[in-house]
């Protein structure tokens, strides 16, 4: 094994970067030009950090999916293709991988550590979600890397950070989501504070990565510097409070849960937010000043169409309206009638009218409404991916936002397990058939 | 230090939530922004409490502090016949520019990205709305707190035998700017290399849908319509948020595995109903997770949060004191990472910020200064940063141009 694997270790590490880097940029040039097309990204994260190299991904970087032998443990998150539990079926794993490649790699051993190494100096990026201090355990850590590529950035997404008294805390989505605060002000107010039931805490943490990620690929190409990207997940979810722990410095106020209605707009009371219709619920509250008025009248007359706007509410002077002395009693007041006028109608009826009536209500969409949302249809949202194993399309989400600059796209499905492993390995990197099968025995791919 | 985006600069006509954080977290890492409001149409975000004690004021609401430090704080009225030009030497002098007005009003305010372009061709700009800038639904305005509603969040949020709750906030306003500051980062490098500007526009509505993918797949692929669940997960039980000491103090708990779970008996002394048959396995668990949840409260009500979490770490489970807004600047964790930073507020006084949640090893993240008053830096960004002569200022701010 030794003696095959010494003939593509002589290659000089200078010679190897060259064409590896050379042979990558040419096929990009034709297949993926993209704002990142530059860039490569090796993507070791759990599902901590799918997201952070996903968005680099969609952003055109060439991104190289770092699996363990067998599969990244993320693909066991369901829910699954068909209901079927399998590594190739996650449909968390196809949400969160698409666009990038895939290889698999055993860092844990030193011939797989050897390839990551040859794959560092090839890359721009490296991305990980390990416990702080395990890549400096296997030889990897920033220093490390910094040894084979000068000027590597290296983003460790973790959930309390590098550093500091809780940094070898165990932890779960629901245990940063709640440690960052957002949980306390989650749900109803006699429950427990609650997480969403898809849950967003690592989700939130890998997107703060890839803003932590981009600014430091700014300043490296102007500077010629790397650095060490340090993301807490608990401070990504912290942020999400908003304006919440402010009341607290400002005002001395404590908000909790509020369940269906909205607090933290006016300290005098709550306003629902979330109202029972016909088949579901909607979204709407109150508002005060210019823009209010018109929302509120439009209401009203809404509401009148039906006979249903009383008249206490006709004769309101809307203009006048304030959250912030609006009594409780007269929030009372407006949720009996107005909450009678929403039971009669659709949420698909009320937001018809609302758009007519430029009337900021939202329906309550579940995921078949969104699937089926004209307006995300209209904006060519939904992009068509092959899945051949399934012998089908699926329509994923494009980039959440349109580019003046016709970016080509290129896109592809997440990737199998150890799909691009011969295009990588044996085509970029140079490793014969034979050292291939050598490293699978030895459990290194 | 050197910060990573010194030298890049913004001319933030943006208001509210997502265009403003943008700005704002380009700001905290070295860019120099300037947020322009007017004082015919100052940012509404000023309207809405919190305020200093509780009295309202344009500059003494803390959240738009908080969304704004960072920045310079000029008026210019963009109705006034004379803003034309000063746009157009914002536009000169900037490298990005931002706007978040409902689609269509940016045009009418002489600063659509055909006004600005025609100004520098290679500017880079970003545009920020409920739902995008093109579609059936673009000019329909709305806020974040019903948005989530339509992105699908809302109905995954809270418990099955309840309504949905909306998230605290607008999450949705969180969420996307990050998305944002991804892409226009990337723009920024993409002009320093081809010189080519680039106009983006942000979805709120489409950034906050990535966040509920697998659910869109799991309808696609197998018809299911997800619904809310609660705190429970499909692989572990105990998982949940339970009850402590205190008034309304609660911990995280997760329980994955069999050793985790028998580590986790251990530490509540096994009481005699952990060997109960109907909380044998995470299946059997799930099964029995209301019982599961109460007899684990029975425990948890006798100790601090504080206590349950040291004593399920102690353990190696994951477990985790839900902070409050009144405690979370007190967190010993986000204390080390100097997490919320106080700065001083001309009206506001002394109160904290919040750092971006990331820390880069070589360029920091810096809070400069406090969110600006309405129309505070006026003086300093028209002539020394636009370089506007003393005499032009005087009578453009006579003419009430900056209004």
């Amino acid at each position: 094994m030794k003696n095959s694997l010494r003939s593509w270790e002589r290659v000089s590490l200078s010679d190897f970067l060259r064409s590896a880097v050379e042979k990558e940029k040419s096929a990009m040039h034709e297949e993926r030009e993209g704002l990142l097309s530059p860039y490569r990204v090796l993507d070791l994260t759990d599902e901590k950090g799918l997201l952070c190299a996903k968005v680099l991904a969609d952003l055109g970087a060439d991104v190289i999916r770092v699996e363990p032998p067998g599969g990244s443990l993320a693909r066991t998150i369901g829910p699954f293709y068909n209901d079927i539990p399998h590594p190739e079926k996650s449909l968390f794993w196809f949400a969160y991988n698409a666009n990038k490649r895939g290889i698999t790699l055993n860092i844990a051993c030193e011939d797989g550590r050897e390839i990551l190494k040859k794959l560092v100096a090839t890359a721009d990026i490296v991305v990980e979600s390990f416990s702080p201090g395990y890549m400096k355990g296997l030889g990897l850590g920033y220093d490390d890397l910094c040894g084979i590529k000068s000027d590597i950035i290296l983003t460790s997404i973790t959930p309390f950070g590098q550093d500091g008294p809780y940094r070898d805390f165990q932890a779960s989505d629901l245990v940063c989501w709640s440690m960052g605060g957002f949980a306390y002000l989650t749900g109803d107010a006699d429950r427990p504070p609650v997480q969403v039931s898809l849950p967003q805490a690592y989700l939130t943490g890998a997107n703060e990565a890839s803003v932590a990620t981009m600014v430091a690929l700014y300043y490296r190409e102007i500077s010629g510097e790397g650095q060490h990207v340090d993301v807490s997940i608990q401070a990504s979810i912290a942020k999400n409070m908003m304006n919440a722990p402010l009341f607290w410095e400002a005002a001395g106020v404590n908000l909790g849960r509020a369940g269906p209605f909205r607090i933290g707009l006016s300290l005098a009371t709550g306003q629902r937010v979330i109202w029972k219709c016909k088949d579901g619920e909607v979204s709407f509250f109150f508002w005060g000043g210019k823009a209010g008025a018109h929302i509120n009248r439009s209401l009203v007359e809404y509401m009148d169409e039906d006979g249903m706007a009383p008249e206490f509410m006709k004769e309101m002077d809307w203009e006048t309206f304030d959250m912030a002395t609006a009594t409780e009693e007269l929030f009372n007041e407006f949720s009996r009638h107005v909450g009678s006028f929403f039971l009669k109608h659709t949420k698909k009826e009320l937001f018809q009218k609302a758009l007519r009536k430029k009337m900021t209500l939202y329906p309550v969409q579940n995921a078949a409404d969104i699937a089926g949302d004209p307006h995300l249809k209209e904006r060519g949202f939904w992009e068509g991916l092959e899945h051949p194993e399934l012998e089908r399309q699926v329509l994923y989400p494009d980039l959440p936002f349109i580019l003046s600059e016709e970016l080509g796209k290129g896109k592809r499905r997440a990737p199998l397990i150890g799909e691009h492993n011969e295009e990588i390995y044996r085509g970029e990197l140079g490793i014969s058939s034979e050292e291939l099968a050598i490293l699978k025995e030895l459990g290194a791919l | 230090m050197k910060q990573a985006l010194e030298g890049v600069k913004v001319a933030d006509f943006s208001w509210v939530g997502v265009g403003p954080i943008i700005a704002r977290i380009l700001a905290h890492h070295g860019a120099t922004v300037v947020h322009i409001e007017s004082e015919t149409a100052p940012d509404p975000l000023r309207a809405l409490a919190p305020y200093k004690d509780n009295i309202s004021g344009l500059n003494r609401c803390a959240y738009h502090a908080c969304l704004n430090d960072g920045k310079y704080g000029v008026t210019l009225n963009l109705r006034h016949p004379k803003a034309k030009g000063v746009v157009e030497r914002f536009v000169e002098w900037a490298d990005v520019v931002s706007e978040s007005f409902a689609p269509g009003v940016a045009a009418r305010l002489g600063i659509s990205y055909e006004d600005v372009r025609e100004v520098k061709p290679d500017i880079i700009m970003y545009s920020s709305c409920n739902l995008g800038q093109t579609g059936p639904h673009a000019r329909f305005r709305g806020f974040g707190t019903n948005l989530v509603a339509l992105v699908g969040t809302t109905h995954l949020t809270g418990w099955p035998d309840r309504m949905p709750t909306p998230p605290y906030g607008a999450l949705t306003d969180v969420i996307a700017p990050l998305f944002g500051v991804s892409a226009l980062v990337a723009a920024l490098d993409y002009h320093r290399k081809t010189g080519k500007g680039q106009y983006l526009d942000l979805s709120q509505f489409e950034s906050t849908v990535h966040f509920l993918t697998p659910l869109i797949l799991d309808y696609q692929a197998n018809g299911r319509v997800a619904q809310r669940t609660g705190n429970t997960s499909p692989y572990a039980a105990p998982h949940g948020v339970y009850p402590c000491k205190g008034h309304d103090r609660w911990c995280a708990i997760a329980v994955h595995t069999p050793e985790e779970w028998k580590a986790f008996c251990k530490v509540i002394d096994n009481p005699d109903w952990t060997k109960d048959p109907r909380f044998s396995s995470v299946l059997a668990r799930r099964r029995n997770e209301e019982e599961l949840n109460r007899l684990i409260g029975e425990w948890t009500i006798g100790l601090s949060a504080e206590e349950v979490m040291v004593k399920m770490q102690e353990a190696g489970m994951a477990a985790g004191v839900v902070e409050t807004p009144g405690t979370i600047q007190d967190n010993p964790q986000l204390k080390h990472r100097h997490h919320y930073r106080a700065l001083e507020h001309p009206e506001i006084g002394l109160h904290h910020y919040d750092a971006t949640p990331f820390t880069l090893s070589k360029t920091p993240c810096d809070l400069k200064m406090p969110g600006p008053c309405l129309g505070q830096h006026n003086e300093y960004v028209y002539t020394k940063i636009l370089g506007i002569s003393d005499e032009e200022f005087v009578a453009l701010l006579g003419e009430g141009v900056f209004e």
